[in-house]
């Protein structure tokens, strides 16, 4: 598999109308996306939105019914796996049991036909690069969740592919590996320069190591943009409320949407030009965070963390916000 | 759950008789071909190898040991190629009648041997107009052989998944390459257990041989039966029967240990 020669300005990948069905199940319902050189995109959304199957269609597991996936130039959607110049980090990394770390890293160059010396090197730089050092004679069963995890970023790294699928690869880690992992990740891809798809349905996730985020919904993207455009201007109710948390209120007549950090609630004091009175009903205590529930005299109910001290529950307060910092949806 | 001592007792009481029955003869057997007298008065009052030796020495026996050792490998060969190939299409593909293949390949284990042998004796000899031999008694293991395979095989393609495959695939090795260092080396042991029940299967088999050996093949158990009425040659039989018995433990043995053996086949 020979390097692809390098466009710039142009999209490294461009997905093109692209479907798939699983029986009646329109897995896919026709996908447009352009991902460039060196990118961190991420695909989100729930499970069984299609994000998934289009990472499995850009690796070659799945064919699609319809539409065109072109990789640097050319067109790959009918091509095997190992006719693709990309690699895959797997949900559940499939590291090969059988062999032991250091074979398992250096598969991808074995099979491609790199000589014995050679590829033994590779491997070793790969596995410094993951800061595994002599766990070369480990087998996987030996290894923890994040260091199979590493192997298996290893594995695909080794081969320097255009471009590193993801498959929800922090989905079996817990929350404090998770958030390493993330750093470790983000940075491994500015070091190493290639293209990243990622694809998982955590929204915190999507929105600290992106670049851009393509959101799916129903096997459609329903908005592509950075993440600070998707959580300041989601274009449906679908993601202000999958992207972070949103009030959606109805104000003079009209139905807007304002995210709980820009409220923020008073005894008397105002910080923006739109007031609403109400009641303070609950905190609910989330960590790093408390959100205040407060029930407004116009009928509905806000969510606030930016509170003044010493409120009670049961106190009447102020709730007040820019006006500019709301939102409309178009859908 | 508990249960009461005198349940217990009850129950290790039905557990011993049971086993009693099955090992109690299979040992007096085994005793039996190191008895000194001829008639096998009980208890032995002298114990001897020279049955064991005039076994060895007899040419009928030895033919029949030969016999046994062709057909079952034979016969296993034919499972593995047949039963692996059969796992891998009902595992790993969709197609019609896909439940229908799977009951018909583990169906043979339980028609009676009977049937089957008299099915298969008319088929070559009358349909096909073969002569018995050792094809036809080869043919006919394998129906029974193959499912060992066959299940044994199914059940470590399912646990192992796909997701192996694809990896090997997606870092650039085709479906051959992807076979070679990947799926066979995580099913090997699954196989060879398979293998090994398939041959012990083979090994002991009497009633199937029987309509399909024709009278030139004359395996283990078709030697035993032929003689077990010949006075003069008890005491050889009792050695014969001995070793199937010891040659039949074996392969059981390494199977059970291959198949529970996991370190090689789950995923992680």
């Amino acid at each position: 598999m020979g390097k692809v020669s390098r466009m710039s300005g142009q999209a490294l990948v461009s997905i093109r109308a692209l479907k798939r069905s699983f029986g009646d199940v329109r897995a896919v319902d026709g996908v447009d996306l352009d991902i460039r050189e060196g990118e961190f995109l991420t695909l989100l959304g729930p499970s069984g939105s299609g994000k998934t199957t289009v990472l499995r269609m850009i690796a070659g597991f799945e064919k699609p019914d319809s539409g065109s996936i072109t990789l640097a130039g050319k067109d790959v959607s009918q091509l095997p796996p190992y006719e693709r110049d990309v690699n895959t980090v797997f949900q559940d990394y499939a590291l090969f049991p059988h062999m032991d770390v250091l074979t398992n890293i250096e598969y991808g160059l074995r099979v491609k036909g790199v000589s014995k010396e050679e590829r033994r090197a590779q491997a070793l730089v790969a596995l410094k690069q993951i800061r595994l050092e002599g766990y070369e004679d480990r087998k996987p069963a030996q290894l923890s969740g994040g260091q199979r995890q590493r192997v298996a970023l290893a594995r695909a790294l080794v081969n320097k592919p255009s471009v590193l699928l993801l498959d929800e690869p922090l989905g079996a880690l817990d929350l404090k590996l998770r958030e390493q992992m993330q750093i470790e990740l983000k940075a491994l891809q500015r070091e190493v320069g290639i293209t990243f798809i990622f694809v998982t349905h955590d929204q915190e996730e999507a929105l600290s190591m992106s670049d851009r985020i393509a959101i799916f919904n129903h096997g459609k993207i329903e908005q592509l943009g950075t993440p600070r455009e998707i959580y300041d201007n989601p274009k449906s109710a679908f993601i202000s409320e999958f992207v972070g948390q949103t009030n959606r209120i109805e104000i003079d007549g009209k139905k807007v949407n304002i995210r709980p950090e820009f409220v923020s609630i008073s005894k008397s004091g105002t910080t923006g030009d739109r007031v609403v009175q109400g009641i303070l009903r609950d905190e609910i205590f989330v960590g790093a965070s408390t959100r205040y529930l407060v029930e407004t005299n116009l009928g509905f109910s806000m969510i606030s963390t930016q509170v003044e001290n010493d409120l009670k529950i049961g106190d009447a307060v102020t709730l007040s916000w820019q006006k500019e910092r709301e939102f409309l949806v178009q859908i | 759950m508990t249960i009461s001592k005198s349940a217990r007792l009850a129950l290790a009481a039905l557990l011993g008789i049971g086993l009693a029955f099955i090992y109690v003869p299979l040992t007096v057997v085994i005793i039996n071909s190191f008895n000194a007298s001829r008639t096998f008065s009980w208890p032995p009052t002298e114990l001897t190898t020279k049955w064991w030796a005039k076994a060895i020495e007899n040419t009928g026996v030895r033919e029949a040991l030969k016999w046994s050792i062709i057909a079952g490998l034979s016969a296993t060969v034919i499972a593995l190629l047949l039963g692996t190939a059969l796992a891998f299409a009902v595992s790993r593909y969709e197609f019609f009648g896909r439940e229908v293949i799977s009951l018909l390949v583990v169906l043979p284990i339980s028609l009676p041997g009977v049937v089957t042998g008299i099915a298969l004796n008319n088929a070559f000899t009358k349909q096909l107009g073969m002569s018995t031999g050792l094809i036809t008694v080869v043919i006919g293991h394998a129906t029974f052989c193959i499912v060992v395979v066959y299940n044994n095989a199914l059940a470590r393609l399912r646990r192992m998944g796909t997701s192996l495959q694809e990896a090997s695939m997606d870092l650039g090795a085709n479906g051959i390459t992807t076979f070679r260092l990947v799926t066979l080396p995580n099913m090997a042991s699954a196989l060879v257990a398979g293998g090994l029940l398939a041959f012990g299967l083979s090994f002991d088999e009497i009633v199937v041989t029987t309509f399909t050996a024709g009278p030139g093949i004359q395996t283990l158990p078709l030697w035993i039966y032929n003689n077990l009425f010949r006075p003069n040659q008890a005491p050889i039989v009792n050695v014969v029967a001995a070793t199937l018995v010891l040659l039949s433990i074996v392969p059981i043995y390494l199977s059970q240990r291959l198949s529970s053996d996991s370190s090689t086949g789950g995923r992680f």
